[in-house]
């Protein structure tokens, strides 16, 4: 089987680093899977595990530290047919930790391989979310300080379908990567090593003492059934493939008698749940309808069903510039709360402007034509007093006409809703 | 005619499905939200990718992997998700990555206002990246530059290789208006190059061009990308020749070429001494004054800006050689008019700023004119 290493660039580690080993390992496997360089990109974090991408002969794709996994997604989405492999050390993880959570729960087709040497080497040895308390290493005495965490068992309760755990200086490391890279989902390989340059300075660490540690720990030997499930990737596409093409927008046309002759602003001031964006959206269809250019603001609180909801339109034959309302010619007033956030607006109108207002709501004086509507005595409810006020207007032919309301309302409503939006319409008396 | 109503948002999903775009990467934010709903519902049925990131630091390594892999991408986001975004920006900047970036800004600083808007990220866009390479901002003025600005924002970032902003802002990305998508005038489709080089290397530039060629990861020629100073091979060299070349094409390829993209509006009147530079929103206010005034036989010039970063020098020298007095609007406490200032020493440069989660308005920008 051809090796996929880089002879041009041979590994740099320092004399004794596990990293090597690995490096060795995970040509083997490549190798023995038959794959050549097109079939394989790694992708490498920030520290000794970043140089992984240089010693092979594969696609490579280097990043910033902690987010392997997330360039690496964005490739496989892209390259379903791609082995991604992913080279991260205990910095990584710890720097990355949503990404690996993201990793997990999701289950794309990528295999990581921790690099795990419980130490920052690169930049001096300093504690990883994987140095034990009583280390001696290059963060003082912040180590003693915390836990170290066990990835293991928290890619498996992420999520990961398949978790092993295994020593550098396994001979069966070559098996482990091969089995990790051919399984159809999420892998991950905590792979324990020694950092001669920082770590084994002032830390006892061999071989020996890593079996050792090993063989105490919980069982982590790939499959973890409970998570076993569906590949994200495949998913995605099966999922995808059965939904319907959208359309692109349009389908509005341009057929009606503007009853204006130039710009006009509307704004309606309710409450939430009175249907006052969806008015807004069918005052601006009606203009639509009559070829005008429109525009429509809302304000509402982030909060459903509660608090102030507003909708400003702008109907205009000419090109709306400044998209703002300084001079309405009409104000729905519907709920106190509405009426209150715009309250700045009424001192200055004049009897050009027609305020039409729901029994009860309590407006700032203005010398505004006023129409008093008891919505509550006519048999209306709340969530239909803005469409009532736009058939008001489209009957006395301000802004709107009976047509363009009706045209509009085909187009956003269907069915049974449509057809009692077009009999509220027609049952509205002035 | 197929007319329609439609946020700034909308519009700036069509505008990238219309360009080719198909892989999206988001995290949820107001007032950007509307993108991923919409791209979600739109590319996925096409055959695109549409990803919800756990964060926006993913959200936009997501889209970096794709981008190399060969997709043409894009992610939104408020100008909390850009400071997230920021060394992924830097890595996009330095490894040459196409990538379109949707700041749909919002009253700052921080989480600020989520529903009310401002153009307080100008300056962020171009200098929050490390080693403060060159990017470009384009900036929409209303819905139909939601879409075509979207449009030219890939071009660009195929063209150039690098990654492209497009400075909208809440009171363009969530007002809806009527739009005739049929009827406007949609740039010609540019696609990055795609090497035929036998011996590919995948930063090396060809004589007379600044930006390499491009072969996707995952193909038949191996293809490197890193995030660390390299050389052409896409490995790491610590040459000072090389980087300094390197460096000076990064800020060059850009720099050189902004007379071919400086996109603007411009209503230049003859007699007027004053000129009102602005971009965003703020344009549409600016437009109503001029109109007025000119009406009134007082006319006034006006520019707006619709490329903001690398700055258009020579347009915005060429339109204010006339004007005595230069009038800069913007919804912010003052960031470009220091561009302006820079380059027209000899000109009276005045500013005028909001930053409070409302339009300036027409009568505001005539009243700070009147008053000097």
């Amino acid at each position: 089987m051809n090796s996929l290493l880089n002879t041009g660039r041979p590994p740099v580690f320092c004399p004794g680093c596990s990293h090597e080993r690995i490096t060795k390992a995970l040509d083997k496997a490549l190798s023995n899977m038959g794959l050549s360089g097109e079939n394989v990109v790694i992708v490498s974090d920030i520290g000794c595990s970043g140089l992984f991408d240089t010693f092979f002969n594969t696609h490579a794709f280097h990043g910033i530290h902690g987010r392997a996994l997330t360039y690496a997604a964005g490739i496989k989405m892209a390259k379903p047919d791609l082995n991604v492999i992913v080279t991260m050390g205990d910095g990584g993880l710890g720097i990355g930790g949503a990404h690996l959570l993201a990793a997990c729960r999701r289950n794309l087709n990528l295999t990581l391989l921790i690099l795990n040497n419980f130490n920052f080497g690169m930049t001096g040895g300093q504690f990883s979310v994987t140095t034990p308390p009583e280390a001696q290493v290059g963060s003082g005495f912040l180590n003693r300080l915390e836990k170290p965490l066990d990835v293991c068992d928290i890619a498996r309760s992420a999520g990961a379908p398949y978790v092993a755990r295994c020593s550098s200086y396994s001979g069966d490391l070559p098996d482990e990567i091969e089995k990790a890279v051919r399984f159809d989902g999420f892998s991950i390989i905590d792979i324990w090593g020694i950092c001669p340059g920082r770590y084994t300075k002032r830390n006892k660490l061999t071989p020996q003492i890593i079996d050792e540690s090993l063989a105490g720990l919980s069982s982590c030997s790939g499959i973890v059934e409970e998570n076993k499930r569906i590949e994200y990737g495949h998913n995605y596409r099966e999922i995808s493939s059965k939904l319907k093409k959208v359309a692109p927008p349009g389908g509005i046309r341009a057929e009606f008698i503007f009853p204006e002759s130039d710009r006009q602003e509307v704004m309606i001031l309710g409450s939430a749940g009175q249907r006052i964006i969806t008015s807004g959206d069918i005052l601006c269809i009606a203009g639509i309808t009559a070829g005008l250019n429109v525009t429509q603001k809302n304000d509402y609180n982030i909060t459903v069903l509660r608090g102030p909801s507003i909708s400003e339109i702008i109907l205009s034959p000419d090109d709306i510039g400044y998209s703002g309302i300084e001079k309405p010619s009409v104000i729905i007033a519907l709920a106190q709360e509405g009426v209150d956030r715009r309250r700045y607006v009424f001192s200055d109108l004049d009897e050009s402007t027609l305020i039409i207002k729901a029994a009860g709501v309590d407006i700032p004086e203005s010398r505004a034509t006023m129409l008093n509507v008891d919505f509550k005595t006519r048999g209306i409810k709340s969530q239909d007093w803005a469409l009532v006020s736009l058939a008001i207007l489209a009957k006395i032919k301000k802004v709107i006409n009976v047509d363009m309301l009706n045209a509009s309302l085909k187009l956003v409503f269907r069915e049974t809703v449509l057809e009692s939006a077009l009999e509220l319409v027609k049952r509205v008396e002035i | 005619m197929s007319l329609s109503l439609l946020e700034g948002n909308e519009a700036v999903a069509w505008g990238a499905m219309t360009s080719g775009c198909r892989f999206f990467a988001g995290y949820p934010i107001t007032p950007a939200t509307t993108i991923f709903n919409t791209l979600l519902r739109i590319m996925p049925p096409a055959g695109g990718i549409c990803l919800q990131g756990e964060d926006e630091i993913a959200s936009m390594g997501y889209c970096l992997g794709a981008s190399m892999a060969g997709l043409k991408s894009m992610t939104a986001t408020s100008g909390p998700g850009i400071s997230l975004y920021s060394e992924q920006i830097s890595f996009a900047i330095g490894s040459e990555i196409p990538l379109v970036i949707v700041n749909v800004q919002r009253l700052g600083p921080s989480t600020g206002s989520a529903t009310r808007g401002a153009d307080g990220d100008i300056n962020f866009m171009r200098w929050g990246n490390s080693g403060g390479l060159p990017v470009i901002v384009l900036a929409p003025v209303d819905i139909k530059d939601c879409f075509v600005l979207t449009m030219h924002a890939f071009n660009l970032a195929e063209e150039f290789r690098c990654p492209v902003f497009l400075a909208s802002n809440k009171e363009i990305a969530m007002t809806k208006e009527s739009i005739d998508l049929d009827a406007v005038e949609k740039p010609r489709i540019i696609d990055r190059i795609q090497s035929k080089e036998e011996n590919f290397l995948p930063f090396a530039v060809k004589e007379g061009s600044m930006i390499p060629e491009f072969l996707p990861i995952g193909g038949k020629t191996l293809v490197r990308q890193t995030s660390s100073t390299h050389g052409a091979d896409g490995y790491i060299t610590t040459d000072p020749g090389i980087i300094s070349r390197f460096q000076n094409r990064l800020k060059n390829k850009l720099e050189s070429a902004i007379d071919s993209f400086s996109f603007h509006a411009s209503f230049i009147e003859e007699n007027a001494e004053t000129l009102i530079i602005t971009y965003g929103v703020t344009g549409r206010a600016a437009k109503v004054v001029i109109d007025e005034q000119k009406k009134a036989g007082k006319p006034l010039s006006l520019l707006i800006l619709k490329t903001l970063w690398p700055v258009p020098e020579n347009l915005i020298r060429d339109k204010a050689k006339n004007a005595k007095n230069v009038f800069v609007f913007e919804m912010n406490m003052g960031q470009y008019v220091c561009e302006i200032e820079r380059i027209l020493p000899d000109k009276k440069v005045k500013f005028f700023g909001r930053m409070d989660g409302r339009l300036i308005t027409p009568r505001q920008i005539m009243e700070a004119i009147s008053n000097e």
